[in-house]
């Protein structure tokens, strides 16, 4: 049995069992409680965990179905990874709608998430693109599920965080692209003013995102705003090796990432990426630059860490973010990796989806006490702002914040398998069982 | 390079389905062989949709011996010719059962090494007509020394690679051009290992899809995967019996 942990490494967390499921015509034993589909473990905190339970693990449901070449309709296995799809898809001219921040996340995870990309503002959220997909539950068996059968269903599963049941396969949506290489601006700003001024002048690209220096110092606030567009390989291109070319196989037994080599990392990121002004770049490096380095979250040692990504709405939300911000210098904790992102208007589909039209920024921290402090005194500006934290990388939000952020909480309580649970809801709802 | 045509025996086996994979990205066309016929619709529709050719499937247990000539029948009018047969297929034995009930011995002894036999004299003689051909077979690290924990899969494991050394010989006296590969891998996590606690030791089958590949496309005789399984059991072959019958492995 593999010790399956949550992507952040905290908290840490054993379930009772693991079953494995390795057919999509196979159904578990319904026998016992509760159940969790766990995918490739790419989600940080606890909401793909399932303490005292039994996780599903579903790494071996990674079977294409079907790839339609002229319409880039795919059907796949709910355990595919996104990496998987584009091995297939890419060469034929096809691309993901949208790309999180690893390829290595599953497509069940990724609907489970209703994850987003650096082109929120244009595509919309993961699973606006999914056609359907069949729901595997304990009570009411196998059903396929889409915008016209079981919609309440489908609507639930997106975003659902695995609780509506299994997800055994998906269709989704691609979109055409030329190539595998992306035409990319790195422009550096200084402040939150400057960031939203070039987010709001770049409505035409693709992609935007801005990567900030939130480590504490003196080059605090200063970033790098990073626009991309789909453009065609360029001839005797070298495209990057598909896995990691280095891989932490263990966990080193203390923390790497420490606050001055933090602030050391995030000059060096700035200079480098100052330099690069306009050139053609892979996919991979663009999308998933973390990627290259296999397992960079155990450089957080033993007790992992905590992400933070919250949303607050372009009204006001300028206001937030400076508030948040100075909570956080004043807090003197050091933000390895920041990112900054304005959302769309396009509408999510799920009934506990994430992002809303505002301003988004996602931090990440040691797991420590001072850390929790300051992350809660965040929820509280977060929320007065209309705003929401991300399920999907939280580990200890409070479950009055929780219900406060998503009061469509209680329609998907009542959505959900009665037999399915993970840690994160039970936390998050207060369900002590 | 003109597409290939790979039989598959034990075509749902982890390993089997992720080397299928490979060639199948390369355009090859299959005719897969397994039991269960829910699983080999899902294998066909993967390799189709990953790339590759026509891809056959049939149902059948490989146990059953008296199948097999008329198997290979079937496999090459459907392909026309075979260049690769991937033999896959295997049980593993719980050791302590199989010392209480002879049934057991029997079963792993008949799955692994009496059935195997008889499906590769036929695709001998097949590829010794057609005078090239590749047959690799699926193969353990268990079958280079008897262990007390597992000793009953590691002797049908061990009949199989004699009989693959001597097939082997034979082949290459009378063609060169027919490869025979034997395929040893050491702990993967796939289905036959699922309740065994994993460590460090374990490969996934993928990395050990890409070695089978590498090796068939090399014309390699053995191949330990990952690597470092080469040493560690010649490392373990070396001790002499007195001091091994004595050691808990």
């Amino acid at each position: 049995m593999e010790h399956l942990r949550s992507f952040s490494g905290w908290p840490p967390s054993r379930p009772a069992r693991v079953v494995v499921l390795d057919w999509r015509h196979e159904t578990p034993d319904w026998n016992q409680e509760t159940f969790l589909a766990y995918g490739r473990g790419r989600s940080y905190g606890d909401c793909c965990l399932n303490e005292n339970g039994i996780l599903i693990a579903t790494r071996g449901l990674d079977r294409l179905i079907s790839f339609d070449a002229e319409t880039g309709l795919l059907c796949c296995e709910a355990g595919a990874t996104l990496a998987d799809i584009l091995r297939v898809s890419l060469p034929r001219g096809w691309f993901l709608p949208v790309s999180p921040g690893t390829q290595f996340a599953s497509v069940g995870g990724a609907i489970a998430n209703d994850v987003h990309g650096k082109n929120h503002h244009v595509r919309g959220t993961f699973g606006r693109w999914v056609r359907r997909f069949e729901l595997l539950r304990s009570d009411t068996g196998r059903s396929v599920c889409s915008p016209q059968e079981h919609a309440e269903l489908f609507q639930a599963t997106i975003g659902g965080l695995g609780l509506t049941g299994l997800i055994l396969w998906v269709e989704l949506q691609l979109i055409p692209v030329p190539g595998a290489f992306l035409d990319v601006e790195a422009l550096p700003f200084h402040g939150l003013d400057e960031f939203l001024t070039l987010s709001a002048s770049s409505p035409a690209w693709e992609y935007t995102v801005a990567w900030a220096d939130f480590a504490s110092g003196r080059n605090f606030g200063r970033g790098i705003f990073l626009r991309g567009q789909h453009c065609a390989t360029p001839a005797g291109a070298i495209e990057p090796p598909p896995s990691p070319r280095f891989t932490l196989a263990w966990v080193p037994p203390f923390p790497l990432i420490i606050g001055p080599l933090v602030r050391a990392f995030n000059v060096l990121w700035f200079q480098k990426n100052k330099a690069q002004k306009h050139s053609p770049v892979h996919y991979s490096r663009f999308f998933h630059p973390l990627d290259a380095l296999g397992n960079w979250n155990r450089l957080y040692g033993p007790r992992g860490f905590l992400q933070y990504q919250f949303v607050v709405p372009q009204s006001g939300g300028d206001k937030a973010c400076r508030e948040v911000l100075d909570c956080l210098r004043r807090s003197g904790l050091d933000s390895f990796l920041s990112v900054m992102k304005v959302f769309g208007a396009v509408p999510s589909p799920g009934l506990l989806s994430f992002p809303l039209p505002g301003i988004s920024l996602c931090l990440d921290f040691p797991a420590k006490p001072a850390v929790f402090t300051l992350l809660d005194k965040l929820d509280t500006i977060v929320l007065k702002a209309g705003g929401r934290v991300y399920p999907a990388k939280d580990a200890r939000m409070s479950p009055a914040s929780f219900q406060a952020f998503f009061p469509n909480w209680s329609r998907l309580e009542n959505l959900r398998d009665p037999r399915f649970s993970s840690s994160f809801w039970r936390r998050v709802t207060g369900d002590r069982s | 390079m003109s597409s290939e045509r790979v039989l598959i025996l034990g075509a749902a086996s982890a390993i089997a389905e992720r080397t299928a994979r490979l060639f199948a990205a390369a355009g090859a066309h299959f005719f897969l062989v397994a039991r269960d016929p829910a699983k080999l619709e899902a294998l066909r529709l993967d390799l189709a949709a990953r790339g590759a050719g026509a891809v056959h499937v049939r149902a059948q247990d490989l146990a059953e011996i008296r199948a097999h000539g008329e198997l290979l029948d079937q496999a090459r009018a459907a392909l026309g010719e075979i260049d690769i047969a991937l033999l896959a297929y295997g049980v593993f034995s719980d050791q302590q059962r199989a010392e209480r009930d002879f049934d057991e011995v029997l079963r792993v002894l008949h799955v692994n090494f009496i059935s195997a036999a008889s499906l590769l004299e036929v695709l001998a003689r097949y590829f010794e007509q057609r005078g090239q051909g590749c047959i690799a077979a699926i193969s353990s690290v268990a079958g280079d020394r008897g262990r007390q924990s597992h000793y009953i899969y590691g002797a049908s494991k061990a009949g199989l690679d004699a009989y693959l050394q001597g097939l082997r010989n034979r082949l290459y006296l009378r063609h060169k051009r027919i490869h025979v590969l034997t395929i040893k891998p050491g702990l993967v996590a796939t289905p036959m290992t699922r309740d065994r606690p994993k460590n460090f030791l374990f490969a996934s089958p993928e990395r050990v899809a890409s070695d089978i590949e590498t090796a068939i496309r090399r014309r390699q005789e053995v191949l330990y995967t990952p690597w470092f399984w080469r040493p560690i059991m010649a490392t373990l072959r070396a001790i002499p019996e007195g001091l091994f019958k004595r050691l808990r492995l």
